[in-house]
């Protein structure tokens, strides 16, 4: 979402000008915009500490705190808050990681705490906003938690000094003890806390040369993962209340509908149900348990509007986009030199589906809503914003607003919304007790908030020697950026990460145009963020395209791609490294089986991935095997890495092969798994991650390896059966192995 | 009002006879690290054992279970299986947001306890109920291998917490 990097750090002394410094040094601060709280620009920052001592009294007022992340408490533990949500990405591993290494201790030797919600202290440098999302919390934070460790360890070596009347500089950190080597003297974190918490703040701090780091690069294990295999771990879902009742709730399924009446005699009759609640576009049932709840729900007889919607289809939204793409007015992303008149012109339109997230914790809060204040339980990707939202809702301000982040099962982009937040403050504000509001699976995938689907023209002219002379992409769809946050949109109404991996490639074009249709879907038809977001969508166009043009030129799609790459050193490498793990030029595949690769570089990071699939004479699609090939910079957690790709690619592997949201009479068609498919753990075949090693700042993760898979996909199911898919999910019709004739009967 | 065999004890709970097991655990008695993810037996979230055999618990009416042996998450690890299966788990590290994870530790456990070397199509037969939308499932596949046989399976060596 964001092409922007940290500087590099070798022992350099930070001081508290360093956000200046960071946008002197060309840090991409697009994104950077008035945060809820109405403050501009907000980051966290390695000295700022709440200084309301309500916060502090609430935090076991510990004797040592030097900023938001750390504290240390009279009996030398160790607390880390984070800064960003943990989803399943790692985060918390990571960001425990980047504080511990600088300030001197294990990572066995923490408790890890969820952070309040509160923008001052916790925004991200890279979204102006306490916000868990694009793949930047890592990049955000190298730079910040380093030094908020070193802060931390600087001032205790500092007392510790003093002390000893020794030199600070001969003075080290190690598992949070300090201690003197050269008179073998030490002292504990707890002996020192009370006097470190007394000091004025130092100005400059040393960061570790990255040659001594103990944490940072290792393939350790992570910190949540003792709970999560016991069932310990609290999740949204999980949280109980004396007095708490529990809600489900069924919301007009037509997008944009409204509730017009709801008989309730049924439901009411049901053992344990407690109440029914009208919303505008919803109902609620609360019971004394899950259960008693949706049995209620089910017996309620409903009436809905269903609004303007009402005969909305997928077809019509197709027709509307193809339509747009060919007569709509564009907006440049970028134009460099003119289509040459002659050569080889290629042009193909790519086609992508409306799409759900499906986290495997449906979404839920809980909610507790009484004359003076507003408590909120929930796994959120935006904490302030749903406060924010709490606040308008209630008439409370907003420090009445108290919200308890919880882990996440699952983000994907869901829960950078607040809609489910605001419908559960709506229910909880008609009752005098705790409710938590739990979505069904089929409330879930019926009221998601789906990635957008995009109609693109791509284009290229070929010289004589098959290489582009031209790249255009003409891409058509909806922005979520224009909706979620209107005041980040580029130059001329751009979307920046609608175009991003589509703006720029890896490879050497010399005349290039990209260009943006806006087409807003249907009011009431939200779309949202989806795990890969702008990269997603267009490295599968331009990638698949890319394909296009090899076979086109007659040549190998590898040696196409690496006469363009002889520029671009870091993505070469990833390229022949990738070709050699899979051994392209090894001996020849079986019939109908074929192996494609895709290259990008999303999200500071860059990857090359090769998947090897068979196609059965039925047109069922078999992953044999997938290679990555990933320069992300410098490792924090290389176990973590391998895990975000492999998973990133089966996410991606997943919606490419059977996700797709459809609409008919206004209505999400999918409910459940059973017709919202999901690969499967007998569908998966090995993955393997290789990893070069770099110097550079870290690169983002998360979303990395979903991004890059479908086109890898659809790359080697041509290469299996020639038949190139410009639209996903992949259609089996089009793969049977007498294609040819079912096309004409079926298609 | 049904008595329960739970975790190696009983209990009473005064649940109608078709509330489902999972929400019986969750709700009535506390139980939570049992997961609610479809609520159709289609992903697995809610996977525990009975009498030893991993079963849907978002599908299975409590009245139904009679004086069957339940086993959840929170117990698993007292059987010989289940400790293995949650080794291996953090020697490998499989978990990524770790929601689906007690279901497919449940599965997994199962298919150990009867199964104590499984071959890939094992695996293959006794996981692929469990969906896991981060994508877990080649760590999966090497944490039952380990547990198993013992022997390391991992990609990379992954160390534990107190390492360095």
């Amino acid at each position: 979402m964001i092409p922007g990097h940290a500087p590099a750090a070798r022992s350099t002394p930070v001081d508290s000008d360093r956000r200046n410094a960071l946008k002197l040094a060309g840090l991409s601060i697009a994104f950077l915009w008035t945060g809820t709280s109405g403050t501009a620009s907000a980051a966290m920052n390695a000295r700022r500490q709440s200084s309301d001592p309500a916060t502090a009294a609430a935090d076991g007022n510990p004797p040592f705190a030097p900023n938001a992340f750390i504290r240390i408490d009279t009996d030398g533990s160790v607390r880390l808050v984070m800064p960003s949500v943990e989803m399943g990405q790692g985060i918390y591993t990571g960001a425990c990681m980047m504080l511990a290494e600088e300030l001197g201790v294990g990572l066995d030797q923490i408790k890890v705490e969820h952070s309040p919600p509160n923008d001052q202290l916790y925004a991200s440098p890279f979204l102006g906003g306490q916000i868990t999302g694009g793949s930047t919390s890592t990049r955000g934070q190298w730079q910040v938690l380093r030094e908020a460790g070193a802060v931390a360890r600087t001032l205790l070596i500092s007392v510790a000094a003093q002390r000893w009347h020794v030199d600070p500089s001969a003075c080290s950190v190690a598992r949070g003890v300090v201690s003197h080597p050269g008179s073998g003297r030490t002292l504990t974190f707890a002996a020192l806390a009370k006097s470190a918490g007394a000091l004025p703040m130092p100005g400059k701090v040393e960061l570790k040369d990255p040659k001594a780091f103990t944490l940072i690069g290792k393939p350790l294990q992570r910190v949540d993962s003792a709970d999560k295999i016991k069932g310990a771990t609290q999740f949204g879902i999980d949280v109980r209340l004396p007095g708490m009742k529990v809600a489900t709730v069924r919301a007009c399924p037509t997008f944009g509908g409204k509730l017009v009446a709801v008989a309730d005699e049924g439901a009411r009759a049901i053992a344990g149900v407690i109440d029914v609640v009208r919303l505008d576009n919803a109902v609620a049932v609360v019971g004394e348990n899950f259960w008693a709840a949706k049995q209620g729900l089910e017996a309620l007889e409903i009436h809905w509007d269903h609004g303007n919607n009402a005969d909305l289809t997928t077809a019509k939204l197709r027709a509307a986009l193809a339509e747009k793409l060919s007569n709509g007015t564009s907006i440049i992303a970028r134009e460099d030199g003119k289509r040459p008149a002659g050569g080889k012109s290629i042009e193909a339109v790519y086609q992508l589906p409306l799409l759900a997230h499906a986290p495997m914790e449906p979404l839920n809060t809980t909610v507790w809503v009484t004359a003076d204040k507003c408590e909120i339980w929930v796994g959120s990707q935006v904490p302030t914003r749903c406060v924010a939202e709490a606040a308008k809702i209630t008439g409370l301000p907003q420090e009445k607003i108290v919200l308890h982040n919880q882990y996440l099962g699952g983000g994907f982009g869901r829960r950078l919304e607040t809609d489910s937040v605001e419908q559960a403050v709506n229910i909880a504000k008609q009752l005098k007790y705790p409710v938590k509001v739990i979505w069904t699976r089929e409330e879930d995938i019926r009221q998601d908030i789906v990635r957008p689907m995009y109609h693109d023209r791509i284009s290229a002219v070929l010289d004589a020697a098959g290489r582009p002379v031209w790249f255009g992409d003409r891409i058509t769809g909806g922005t979520v950026l224009g909706r979620w946050a209107p005041m980040a949109m580029g130059k001329n109404g751009l979307d920046d990460d609608l175009v991003e991996c589509a703006e720029k490639t890896p490879y050497e074009f010399a005349n290039v145009k990209v260009e943006w249709i806006r087409h807003d879907m249907p009011d009431g038809l939200l779309i949202g963020w989806w795990r890969g977001v702008g990269p997603t969508h267009n490295l599968f166009v331009v990638e698949s395209f890319m394909d296009e043009l090899a076979h086109a030129a007659g040549k190998d799609p590898l040696e196409y791609r690496r006469a363009l790459l002889q520029q671009n050193s870091r993505s070469l490498a990833l390229l022949n490294l990738a070709a050699d793990k899979i051994g392209w030029n090894s001996a020849a595949l079986p019939p109908r089986v074929g192996r494609g690769i895709a290259l990008g570089e999303p999200f500071g990071s860059r990857i090359c991935v090769i998947v090897e699939a068979e196609v059965t004479a039925q047109g069922e699609v078999r992953l044999r095997r997938a290679v990555a090939a990933l320069d992300c910079g410098i490792a924090i957690n290389p176990s973590s890495i391998e895990a975000q790709v492999q998973g990133g690619l089966i996410f991606g592997l997943s919606a490419a092969l059977y996700s797709g949201i459809t609409i008919k009479e206004g209505a999400i068609e999918q409910s459940n798994f059973h017709n919202y498919r999901n690969l499967r753990i007998n569908e998966v075949p090995l993955i393997e991650v290789h990893r070069v090693e770099s110097a550079q700042p870290p690169g983002g993760l998360g979303e990395v390896g979903t991004a890059i898979a479908a086109p890898a996909l659809g790359n080697a199911i041509f290469a299996a059966t020639g038949v190139r898919l410009r639209s996903l999910p992949v259609d089996r019709r089009l793969l049977v192995q007498n294609a040819e004739a079912l096309r004409r009967t079926v298609i | 009002m049904f008595r329960l065999r739970i975790n190696g004890g009983e209990l009473s709970v005064d649940v109608p006879a078709g509330m489902p097991l999972l929400w019986v655990l969750r709700d009535a008695i506390g139980l939570t690290g049992t997961k609610f993810g479809c609520g159709i037996a289609q992903c697995g979230a809610c996977t525990v054992h009975l009498d030893g055999q991993a079963i849907r618990s978002c599908v299975l009416p409590v009245g139904s279970i009679g004086d069957r042996a339940i086993t959840t998450i929170e117990a698993v690890g007292k059987t010989p299986s289940g400790q293995k299966i949650q080794k291996a788990w953090l020697d490998v590290d499989v978990v990524q947001c770790g929601y689906c994870q007690s279901g497919q530790i449940m599965s997994a456990a199962a298919l150990l306890a009867h199964t104590p070397n499984p071959t890939d199509d094992d695996i293959d037969a006794a996981m692929s109920g469990n969906i896991c939308r981060c994508g877990t499932y080649v760590r999966i596949r090497a944490a039952i291998k380990q547990a198993a046989t013992g022997d390391a399976e991992v990609l990379q060596a992954i160390a534990p917490a107190g390492a360095a």
